[in-house]
């Protein structure tokens, strides 16, 4: 299987929502629109030719200069042909919400988990979606770029001191 | 929960002895059976991908270590691994030798650590005390490699910090004479020991369809019978020089997970010895100014080297824009980095693929209707390690 064949199939279904396409890149890599994500995901695990059967990682990532800064990405492997593919969709900070791929792949439960707890992302339809490394009570997304490494309201540290 | 039930509700941990790690499992019990459970896990979390995100590449390395700290040279070469993969380094076959050789060592102590344990956890220490010295011989040999034991820093991007010394080849050759007489012994032990089948055989089972569908890789994937390993599907460091059985189970259960691990050692200690009685001539790094340290005593008397060292150390280096997975076959599974650079000194976004983290969901499902002392088997037999689980 090569990519030509997973893009043609991708463009058949989904046309317009296919917004960006990379085969340079180590895997092939495609940007979808939101909305239809859980479909993509759907169509690559269930159809006979694709058979992306095994949700290798999903994580979520965030480009706050972008007009679209929160992105989820999905690296999907068909294990029979060796083939992997990454999928990426973005959504705004004010709605950042996304279908749950959890009825796919049970894997995704946590990892969405995951990504609700660093980034904030809403997983619609998951079926337990709350904090899963963090402290429940924590009122901030953590990995988002906006977030300074060290804790803010800490005072035992004296700046000059470290050349700041 | 209804009120006119039995049910009993019981906390296993999160400091509980028999689950080795800070693993917290709410149970509901009716009586000595387990009807459901609920785990709460990040007692350990220490932001990893944070702190990478503010960290140059070569010191991300040290945070690997701390993921997976049974066999923590697979964390730092596969990070390694991926940084080579963004700059389009090529390394020597030497290096990809010297790799092969730690990486197996590391699965070879993950696996006597893991197996030892069930061991201990259905009630026989012996084996566990028997192989904990072959792990002693092996982080030997870390500290003759890298300096260190458990947290190994090992290796540099491009290669090594020094080539294996002469005393670390003699240690590895008499580790290699020791451990098959160590391996019959501890499965003599417990392989067909009639108690051990009785608490295993059965015991925490799960299909191979819900492996898949859970993200299991590993060991734990193949006992339930998915021949997966990317050491062969994506051959990374030479791997496909060497000819080695993937070993599979059938009914995914504790015992076939033992097996498959069992195995598994006895594939690893025939790959260190076909890498050792192979290593090929020539470098043990190749040349990558721009993340490889030079040598101290250049560092001292040459300009040129001060400058490298200096440009390394402070991060004012060229870092091609761009976003790579490479994933690499840890001690529990496919242990993936997927990193993405926009040019700057540190990672812009890197995220790790913990095995431990993905298949431990399935933990519920696998104990369910089970009694309490096979759940903590089959979370022996899974070998969920906690620095992994939580990064």
């Amino acid at each position: 299987m090569d990519n030509a064949l997973i893009i043609d199939r991708l463009y058949k279904t989904f046309g317009q929502d296919i917004l960006k396409m990379d085969s340079g890149a180590d895997i092939l890599t495609v940007t979808v629109s939101h909305p239809v994500i859980h479909e993509v995901i759907r169509l690559l695990k269930e159809d006979d030719v694709l058979g992306f059967t095994m949700l290798t990682d999903l994580c979520g990532i965030h480009y706050p200069d972008r007009g679209l800064p929160l992105g989820v990405v999905y690296h999907l492997h068909n294990l029979v042909e060796n083939v992997r593919i990454r999928i990426k969709t973005f959504v705004t900070k004010a709605e950042p919400s996304i279908s749950t791929v959890t009825d796919l792949f049970s894997a995704a439960n946590w990892m969405e988990r995951e990504t609700y707890d660093f980034y904030g992302i809403l997983f619609t339809g998951h079926p337990n979606l709350k904090r899963i490394l963090n402290v429940e009570y924590m009122d901030f997304f953590p990995l988002r770029k906006e977030y300074p490494l060290e804790d803010p309201t800490r005072e035992d540290k004296d700046n000059r001191f470290f050349g700041r | 929960m209804t009120e006119d039930n039995n049910y009993t509700t019981l906390n296993l941990g999160p400091t509980h002895p028999a689950t080795h790690g800070i693993f917290q499992n709410v149970l509901t019990m009716d009586g000595e059976k387990i009807i459901d459970a609920e785990q709460t896990i990040g007692y350990i979390h220490r932001a990893f991908e944070k702190i990478a995100e503010h960290r140059p590449y070569y010191q991300v390395t040290p945070l690997t270590d701390r993921m997976n700290y049974c066999s923590s040279p697979i964390n730092n070469i596969g990070w390694h691994m991926t940084v080579e993969k963004l700059l389009g380094v090529k390394t020597t076959k030497r290096v990809d030798y010297m790799r092969i050789i730690l990486m197996e060592l590391a699965r070879i102590t993950d696996h006597l650590v893991c197996n030892s344990v069930i061991g201990v956890d259905s009630g026989a220490l012996t084996g566990f005390i028997y192989v904990f010295q072959e792990r002693e011989r092996v982080y030997e040999i870390y500290e003759e490699v890298s300096g260190a034991r458990l947290t190994t820093n090992m290796g540099r991007i491009g290669g090594f910090e020094r080539d294996f010394s002469k005393l670390a080849i003699k240690k590895i050759k008499s580790f290699l004479d020791h451990i098959p007489k160590v391996l019959d012994e501890f499965e003599k032990l417990l392989v067909r020991n009639r108690i051990f089948m009785d608490r295993t055989i059965g015991v925490g089972p799960i299909s191979a369809e819900r492996a898949l569908n859970y993200g299991f890789t590993g060991p734990n994937l193949r006992a339930a019978g998915i021949d997966y390993d990317v050491r062969v599907t994506t051959p990374y460091s030479s791997y496909d020089d060497f000819d080695f059985i993937i070993p599979v189970g059938t009914q995914g259960d504790t015992y076939d997970r033992f097996c498959v691990r069992q195995q598994e050692l006895r594939e690893s200690i025939k790959l260190v010895r076909n890498a050792l009685d192979n290593l090929p001539e020539g470098d043990f790094h190749v040349d990558v100014p721009h993340f490889y340290l030079p040598p101290k005593e250049e560092v001292y008397s040459k300009m040129e080297a001060l400058i490298w060292h200096f440009k390394i150390v402070m991060g004012e280096i060229p870092v091609p824009v761009g976003e790579v997975y490479h994933s690499v076959e840890g001690g529990n599974g496919e242990l993936g980095f997927y990193l993405v650079s926009d040019g700057g000194r540190t990672p812009f976004r890197l995220h790790f693929r913990r095995p431990s983290f993905i298949y431990y969901q399935a933990y519920p499902e696998m104990i369910r209707g089970g009694v309490l002392s096979d759940a903590i088997l089959t979370m022996s037999s899974m070998n969920v390690i906690a620095g992994e689980l939580d990064a």
